[in-house]
Formats: C-alpha cells, sequence, structure tokens
C-alpha cells in the first residue's frame, strides 16, 4: 500500500510539500506513546498517532518510518511540518479516530507486522 | 588497533522539543559512513531511548560515540539523581516517569528495556546523587 493510497482511505490531506508519496508502506503501528513505537515498530511502517509534538517526527525518523497519520483532526505545526519535509516523512492529517483508521487500513490489507504474538 | 571516530555531545535540559537532535545527527553520520541500515536502526533506537532519559530523569548530560571498524560504542552520562534498582529500572513497564512525560508520548517504562534489546552489550554505572553512565556497544 502506498501513502498515497493511505491518504484515499482515510480521506486524509497530505500537509508536507514535495515530499514522496508513492512511497510503499508494509507494516502500521498505532499508539500515542512514542515508547512503544520504538519498541514494537517494525520495517515499512506508517505511524497512526494522536499524539502531536515535535518527538513524533524525531521517533518517526529514528524507525525510519515511512509516514506519519495524525488522527482525530490533531494538526502539527510550522515547524513539525518543516521538520517532517526535510527527512521526506510525509504527513496526513485525517478527521477519523485512531480506531476507525487503523480498522480501515486493516480492512485494506494493512497489517501491524508482529509474528510474536 | 583499528582508528576511532569520536563525535560528541552535550544534551541540555532545558527544551524538551530538542531532545533527540544528537541522535539525529549521529544516525546522519553513520549513513555517510555507509553503514548497515540494521545497525543503523539500532543504534537510533538505542541512543535516542537514551538521549530522552537524560532530558526526562537527569537534567540533560553528555553522549560520545565511538566508531571503529568493529563496532560502535556509545557513552551517556549524566550527573542526575542515580537509579535507585537497577533491576526494576530494567523491567519493561516500570516507569519513574512523571506524568507530564507521560502527555508527551514518552515514560512507558520501555526505555531501557529497548536499549539493551538494540545493543550487543549494556553496563549501567549510577551512584545516588552523583549520576549514572550508560555505555552500550553495537557491534558491526
Amino acid at each position: 500500500m502506498t501513502v498515497s493510497e493511505i491518504s484515499v482511505l482515510l480521506n486524509a490531506r497530505v500537509l508536507t510539500k514535495n515530499t514522496n508519496t508513492n512511497k510503499e508502506v508494509l507494516t502500521a503501528c498505532g499508539s500515542d506513546m512514542m515508547s512503544d513505537v520504538l519498541a514494537f515498530a517494525k520495517t515499512q511502517c506508517v505511524l497512526l498517532t494522536g499524539l502531536c509534538n515535535p518527538q513524533v517526527i524525531r521517533t518517526a525518523e529514528m524507525m525510519d518510518i515511512v509516514c506519519i497519520v495524525f488522527v482525530r483532526g490533531k494538526t502539527p505545526d510550522d515547524a513539525m511540518i518543516s521538520m517532517a519535509e526535510e527527512m521526506d516523512i510525509p504527513i496526513l492529517i485525517t478527521q477519523h479516530r485512531m480506531f476507525e483508521s487503523c480498522g480501515l487500513l486493516y480492512a485494506n490489507g494493512l497489517r501491524g507486522g508482529a509474528n510474536d504474538v | 588497533m583499528s582508528d576511532v571516530l569520536h563525535l560528541k555531545y552535550t544534551v541540555c535540559d532545558d527544551d524538551f522539543t530538542r531532545a533527540g537532535e544528537a541522535s539525529s545527527d549521529v544516525k546522519k553520520r553513520l549513513k555517510q559512513l555507509a553503514i548497515p541500515p540494521e545497525i543503523i536502526r539500532k543504534v537510533s533506537i538505542a541512543l535516542y531511548e537514551g538521549e530522552i532519559n537524560m532530558v526526562i530523569h537527569a537534567n540533560g548530560g553528555s553522549i560520545d560515540v565511538f566508531i571503529t571498524e568493529e563496532e560502535i560504542k556509545l557513552v551517556l552520562a549524566d550527573k542526575g539523581p542515580g537509579i535507585p534498582d537497577i533491576n526494576k529500572a530494567m523491567e519493561a513497564g516500570y516507569s519513574t516517569a512523571p506524568d507530564n512525560i507521560r502527555t508527551l508520548g514518552f515514560g512507558a517504562g520501555m526505555g531501557l528495556p529497548n536499549m539493551k534489546k538494540n545493543s550487543d552489550d549494556m553496563q549501567i554505572d549510577t551512584t545516588i546523587n552523583v549520576g549514572t553512565t550508560v555505555t552500550m556497544i553495537i557491534r558491526l
């Protein structure tokens, strides 16, 4: 699933300019706790979160997260958007809540990538 | 003995939004050095967790990164309160972070276990009211 396809499925807006939305996403992680993201996110992952601070972008950078979806209409500030643009991490914003957002992606074939449950 | 590349950073405690800048810089440098991606990922996670810990618990500190052909050594030193019970601190889910840190997305008690998971060797030297030094080695 590409970042563009995710934006269509979640009726999301892409806030970043000139970030690559053709990138392929293989797994997904939904959390407001960056500690958990750092411990559990898998490769080529989309991060869905309702937390909105610069550490979300920093965590995404460290984990090579492909793109970030802010749920519940959470809107990052310009500094966060610039950071993400510098790192070529597309930022999407959807009005859906976390549960619906994850459900929509799961129903369309995306998985968490954990094999240890 | 092979050459050592030494990177040095000071971690400030005054601005949580800036936490992770050192880890970000190390990641860029490792990419430039063509270090394998899976190694960069381990170093990035271990170092970022450590850097966040220093900001949350210890009023900042210093980070030294030593890169050789064999390994990457991360030394995080602070003059914070020390860790009273290391075994407890290593338990997944145990945290002494204040509630306001959890609202920022951290303090789930996953930091130290995740640092250990992503390093090949981790040593913690801590003295109450003196400080803590965490040394992690990731082999190449």
